[in-house]
């Protein structure tokens, strides 16, 4: 019931063209992007990206969120006892947690060299968890 | 005492671009010196991605980023010494008999001490300033209340949670919206604290825009704008902050307190350039920017001493800091060489609208076919334009849609066009279709 009219609204709410204002985050520029969207949600028109990479970005935004992860994991015999990790690809925005979950039960021996591959196929995303640098061992 | 061509003090961006620079213009004996106990400075704690844009035109994070400077570091033969810290500059006061020979060539000497060495001095023919910046503090903003434990800059809650493996708390709030504490409250929540929510003094943000995207609204985390931290309750450990919301005049409003059930409070308040070894060596700071007067070969009053990076002014982006550390060791090049002449030039000043401009004065001798100035606006300011001046006479003027004091701009100009008229040189903000 509940559900039906949150349904009803939404649908209400496409029926005209709506504009959304997007912060472009490819690049620290910071792009304002205005997208005019038709009532299906398909965009109809970009304005204010200042580089092609910004139109993909909004395009994306729109339809598939997708974020580059970036944390650390547990490193032994390392300079540091955590090493920082990177996906090798941007993932899902909806799923950073789920990665974030196995990225923390990892844990890994010095020397790492950079992009070494941490986890393989993280969630079966098809991307990898990567180290974002090299770290020798301390113990000889 | 160990001779140098150059010292480079701090290996980080600056330094190690700086030092590759001049050994690529032809110093043979070049050496950094580092406190840490690696090289590649503050990026080493920031995870994140985006650094490099400019420089390799590819996004790295932090450690990347620093790893292929040290890399490139790694190609040419530059000493470099790390646990070392620097405790004076000095610049050679006994010499010769020509009094301005001896003061434009002195010799520079350097006192640092490390554990394998003690107490060292070391000489050197020029010194490139590279130390990088600290933050701001609570008692630089004067929050009273207690002094318990779970107070922290967010800089130094970075380090502790990315390098060392610690969590500074569970439930944070933190204040100041600039860079650090904005990507602090991702990361924070990444871990699994709740960020209960940043708040701004100012009635925007200071941080870059992508970064309240991307840190802020992605996690649904709210942003206080106009607010600031009135007290932080607990004895021991912080167990709440007071939130006042703040008029015109940036003084909290009676009424408005929202209490928040924290448990850590992070700061992040500003940065300020580490000049104690500058200033002792005699070098002049500017008020605004808190790092040293430079003309546009980035040497100081000191003839000798040059400064780049974010104890020159802090940047916004490693890429230009990499770019400023560059500029500073082709121009000790040529200071040793004896290219780098001083009689004549002009000041830049900051006009309305504008915070400051770097650099703050130019030799018309030195200049190089181009002259980049940087600066930031004091205020957000939308469809303006930057106009440049010398003396009554506009040089050049260019249209901009936004322009926001966290994002430092620049501008570029020829040399031709900088000679073509005379007096100081000023940058201003002017609405657009006013002609200058």
């Amino acid at each position: 019931m509940k559900e039906d009219k949150i349904n009803e609204k939404k649908a209400n709410e496409k029926k005209t063209n709506q504009k959304k204002e997007l912060i472009c985050i490819v690049c620290p520029i910071g792009c304002h992007i205005e997208a005019e969207l038709d009532p299906e949600g398909n965009i109809l028109s970009l304005s204010g990206n200042s580089c092609g990479r910004g139109a993909v970005y909004a395009k994306a935004e729109l339809t598939n969120p997708v974020r580059v992860l970036t944390s650390t994991v547990k490193i032994t015999d390392g300079l540091y006892r955590r090493l920082p990790v990177i996906t090798s690809q941007a993932i899902p925005k909806d799923r950073i947690f789920d990665v974030m979950k196995e990225i923390n039960k990892v844990q890994v021996c010095a020397p790492v060299k950079i992009n070494d591959i941490v986890i393989g196929d993280v969630c079966g995303l098809g991307v990898d968890i990567i180290s974002s640098r090299s770290m020798e061992s301390v113990n000889p | 005492m160990n001779e140098y061509d150059v010292i480079v003090i701090g290996g980080g961006s600056a330094g190690i671009a700086a030092a590759v620079e001049c050994y690529k213009n032809g110093c043979e004996k070049v050496i950094i010196l580092e406190r840490d106990k690696e090289l590649g400075g503050i990026l080493l704690q920031c995870i994140h991605n985006g650094f490099g844009l400019h420089m390799f035109q590819e996004e790295l994070s932090g450690p990347a980023y620093a790893q292929r400077w040290i890399e490139e570091l790694g190609k040419y033969e530059i000493a470099y010494k790390v646990n070392t810290m620097v405790t004076h500059v000095n610049v050679d006061a006994h010499i010769a008999e020509d009094a301005a020979k001896a003061k434009s060539e002195a010799d520079k000497i350097v006192e640092y001490v490390n554990q394998a060495e003690g107490y060292v001095r070391i000489r050197g023919k020029a010194v490139i300033l590279a130390m990088g910046c600290r933050e701001r503090t609570r008692g630089a903003i004067g929050i009273p209340g207690y002094r318990p434990s779970g107070i922290w800059s967010a800089g130094t809650a970075q380090r502790y949670l990315n390098m060392e493996g610690y969590m500074v708390g569970k439930r944070i709030f933190i204040l100041g919206s600039g860079d650090i504490g904005l990507i602090m409250a991702r990361r924070m929540t990444l871990e699994g604290a709740r960020v209960l929510g940043v708040a701004e003094l100012m009635p925007y943000s200071n941080g870059l825009s992508r970064n309240i995207k991307q840190c802020l609204e992605d996690f649904d985390i709210p942003l206080y704008l106009s607010h600031t931290v009135t007290k932080i309750l607990g004895k021991d450990r912080v167990s709440g902050i007071e939130l006042s919301e703040v008029d015109d005049n940036m003084q909290p409003i009676p009424g408005t307190e929202i209490y928040f059930e924290a448990d850590t409070l992070l700061l992040s308040v500003g940065l300020i350039p580490e000049n104690n070894l500058s200033e002792e060596a005699g070098v002049i700071l500017h008020p605004k920017t808190g790092g040293a007067v430079v003309d546009e070969a980035k040497q100081t009053n000191i003839p000798g001493i040059f400064a780049c990076g974010n104890v020159l002014h802090v940047h916004d982006l490693v890429d230009f800091v990499s770019k400023e550390g560059q500029e500073a060791g082709r121009n000790a090049a040529r200071y040793l060489r004896g290219e780098l002449k001083s009689e004549k030039g002009f000041v830049t000043k900051a006009g309305s609208g504008i915070g400051y401009v770097m650099p703050q004065k130019v030799n018309a001798d030195n200049m190089e076919e181009t002259v980049e100035f940087m600066f930031r606006v004091s205020q957000p300011c939308q469809n303006v334009s930057v106009s440049v001046y010398r003396g009554d006479t506009c040089i050049k003027k260019v249209n901009k849609r936004v322009l926001l004091p966290a994002e430092m701009e620049k501008v570029k100009l020829d040399k031709t066009l900088l000679q073509s008229a005379e007096g100081d040189l000023e940058i201003r903000i002017e609405s657009r279709g006013v002609i200058g």
